[in-house]
């Protein structure tokens, strides 16, 4: 009873990502990409969170967060690169 | 124009130190759950790298005075020196013990000198990630 509802979830956030992926190949300008590639990265969250609940274990939990922390790392240093044209600056104050 | 980032950096200043506690518990957490001194110290590289996107090489290199080739360099002497204290013991090359001791607050904890082991690994693994980053970054 408990895995049918899981299979719906993942069925309906597997939507959702096929219209994130819509959304990075068709967007029109790059951050519409990045914000794209952001979503995907927290449905992806979604995603292992549901597979450890259907394969009853608890050692996919520290995936969770290191996607989290990795997709808030990326994004930032693609809006940098955005907003500044260098990721990595030698001076700020220059 | 000068661009101001405070909400960036505010949001680093407190993000900085859940990543790094989440790095020594995933370090920690080696021997009995999944992580250990490869992910552990990509984690740590990781937080050090929002500390460069947040501010510049100047200021993290004014926080952090370290030479990172010599942490790799450590990295590597704490990796051969486990080994070779499996020799001055009369057993084999990377023997490792281990003991349980009692402590007042932690409890009954297994002390083993693979985690010396794992100490270097953790080095040299933020050592080289950080060399690559910082050579690439400062190079115009």
């Amino acid at each position: 009873m408990v895995d049918t509802f899981l299979y719906i979830a993942l069925f309906a956030i597997s939507i959702a990502m096929s219209g994130l992926i819509y959304r990075v190949v068709k967007g029109p300008s790059v951050p519409d990409r990045v914000i794209a590639l952001d979503g995907l990265g927290i449905n992806l969250v979604a995603v292992v969170a549901l597979l450890s609940i259907l394969l009853r274990t608890s050692v996919f939990l520290d995936i969770i967060l290191l996607i989290g922390i990795l997709a808030f790392i990326g994004t930032v240093a693609f809006a940098k690169y955005l907003e500044k044209g260098e990721i990595i600056k030698r001076d700020r104050n220059l | 124009m000068k661009t101001n980032n405070v909400i960036l950096e505010t949001a680093t200043r407190i993000l900085l130190f859940i990543i790094l506690v989440f790095a020594i518990d995933i370090f920690f957490a080696g021997h009995y759950y999944p992580g250990g001194g490869f992910i552990g110290g990509l984690i740590f590289a990781g937080a050090l790298v929002l500390l460069l996107i947040t501010y510049d090489i100047k200021t993290v290199a004014k926080f952090l005075p370290f030479n990172y080739l010599v942490v790799i360099a450590v990295g590597l002497l704490f990796a051969v020196g486990t080994g070779i204290g499996g020799l001055l013991f009369g057993k084999a090359f990377l023997t490792h013990w281990f003991t349980y001791v009692d402590f007042p607050i932690l409890g009954k904890l297994s002390l083993h000198t693979a985690v010396l082991f794992d100490i270097g690994v953790v080095l040299v693994v933020i050592g080289t990630a950080m060399a690559i980053i910082q050579t690439i970054g400062e190079s115009d």
